[in-house]
């Protein structure tokens, strides 16, 4: 600390109080973390329209599939507990993909539910989460590695020879003209991970049953890659998993006041950045 | 929070150091980190967000991930003890003296087009550290494909139970600084965040000091 404060100091401190000043203006303009997004979408909601493709991904498979602006994804659970890992790219511009950091930074929140939408790194909207049974998904620790399979069921041999999320998506990106460098970290549905107090990563209640199911709308043109595998953080002893449903559909077109376009002015923001 | 006593390693003198670079605020840096070497940085001011990336000097698609980080540490900050995980799996680093205490790794780095959703329209053209990477990244022949979710030092992002994430005012004092023991040969990529639209960087960016010490066998 100088004793004489200077002309540049002065300016300085103008120019740190006008940033702060801007920040707070957007804060109190700003919903951040709306406490009224809607509760969760129940079960046994039917599609809008029929569907127009439909895999069974059996447990610990991958599949890829691309999906046109309007249309969406249904991912459903029809037999059992099961977590199913994502990740996207701009189908006509692969270098833009999904960020899972900016989808929890911009939306001020680490738990995605009906109304939060998801993130390239382009400040645009990939995917609005339409419908969503659960709200109970991780955004914060990715999918399964051949390295957390030998963490989590021992090293044996058996275990070297489940799958895993990464090798599948090593494999979803190239059967896609992409490679080891093109993999984003992923969001995985249906894995109720959050934080405690402290920060250490927790498994939350796990309400998963067969028909659960979350409906994601596409905002541009997509690649996807899916992954099937048991969560690394699942208490559940063994790797055993349900098969998942990936059901393409035309989704209903969205109105003025559609939720995900309107929940924040983050994300609003994310749909003009599209509009561009 | 702003918790002391963190140190896990001897405290090096530093003019021990074998290289120091001074990184000035907003502007990127990358240099190479041999496995055994420690690279300190160094928040001279206090307060101000380094976003960092790490890459395998022998393969750049093996590179630093957030997500295996956190799983394997089982927690969402770093701090001293943290192990840094590559997307493939292997270990690059582990956290060895940290005088902060906390640093982020979930919310990556700040971006032009993020801003713009994050701030609004009008935060579009100020510098931003997906600039930097891009920038930093493209000298050792990677480009934006190659820029995953970066650990930011010394930025504070407390995650609820519920849920609910901020960036609160950075917790750094000037001279505090982390170190890391690099466990294979490392490029390290560093954008000294130009960020002004949050408190990260209590909306006064500020220059950075990287040393490099050399490993036990010199």
């Amino acid at each position: 600390m100088t004793a004489e404060h200077t002309a540049a100091d002065t300016e300085k401190d103008a120019r740190i109080a006008a940033n702060r000043r801007r920040y707070e203006e957007l804060k109190a303009a700003g919903d951040h973390a709306p406490a009224s997004l809607p509760g969760p979408t129940p079960r046994g909601l039917p599609l809008p329209h029929g569907p127009l493709t439909r895999e069974i991904i059996p447990a610990g498979w991958y599949h890829t599939l691309k999906l046109k602006t309007g249309e969406a994804l249904r991912l459903a659970l029809i037999d059992a507990p099961a977590a199913v890992s994502l990740i996207c790219w701009n189908a006509h511009e692969t270098t833009e993909r999904l960020n899972y950091a900016d989808t929890l930074k911009i939306q001020w929140t680490a738990r995605l539910q009906k109304g939060r939408v998801l993130f390239s790194d382009m400040g645009r909207v990939m995917l609005s989460l339409i419908e969503d049974t659960s709200g109970a998904h991780d955004a914060l620790m990715g999918g399964s590695t051949a390295a957390s399979n030998r963490a989590r069921y021992g090293a044996r041999a058996d275990v070297e020879r489940l799958r895993n999320t990464r090798d599948n998506f090593i494999l979803a990106a190239g059967k896609l003209g992409l490679d080891r460098r093109d993999i984003p970290p992923a969001i995985t549905f249906f894995a109720p991970v959050g934080t405690d107090e402290g920060g250490g990563l927790v498994w939350g209640t796990d309400n998963r049953q067969a028909g659960d199911f979350v409906d994601l709308r596409a905002e541009m043109d997509l690649l996807v890659a899916l992954s099937n595998c048991p969560h690394p953080l699942d208490p559940r002893p063994d790797y055993a998993a349900g098969a998942v449903e990936a059901i393409r559909f035309r989704a209903t077109p969205p109105d003025l006041d559609d939720l995900c376009r309107n929940a924040t002015p983050e994300a609003a923001r994310g749909f003009e950045n599209l509009a561009r | 929070m702003n918790a002391k006593g963190f140190f896990a390693a001897p405290v090096r003198d530093p003019k021990t150091a074998i290289q120091t670079h001074r990184v000035p605020a907003e502007a990127p840096w990358s240099g190479l980190v041999k496995r055994g070497q420690s690279i300190r940085i160094i928040d001279l001011e206090g307060q101000q967000a380094v976003d960092t990336l790490f890459y395998s000097a022998a393969d750049f698609a093996d590179r630093y991930s957030s997500q295996d980080t956190v799983r394997v540490q089982g927690a969402a900050y770093v701090t001293t003890g943290t192990r840094l995980i590559s997307n493939e799996g292997h270990l690059m680093g582990v956290v060895t003296a940290d005088t902060c205490g906390r640093h982020d790794t979930s919310a990556g780095a700040c971006s032009c087009e993020s801003n713009t959703a994050r701030f609004g329209q009008h935060t579009r053209y100020l510098h931003a550290c997906r600039e930097n990477f891009v920038y930093e990244v493209t000298k050792h022949g990677m480009s934006k494909r190659d820029i995953v979710p970066n650990i930011n030092f010394f930025m504070n992002v407390p995650i609820a139970p519920n849920g609910e994430l901020a960036i609160v005012d950075g917790v750094s004092k000037p001279g505090d600084y982390v170190e890391i023991r690099a466990e294979m040969d490392l490029l390290c990529v560093i954008s000294n965040c130009p960020q002004i639209n949050n408190p990260c960087n209590g909306f006064n960016p500020t220059p950075i000091e990287v040393l490099i010490f050399a490993g036990d066998e010199g």
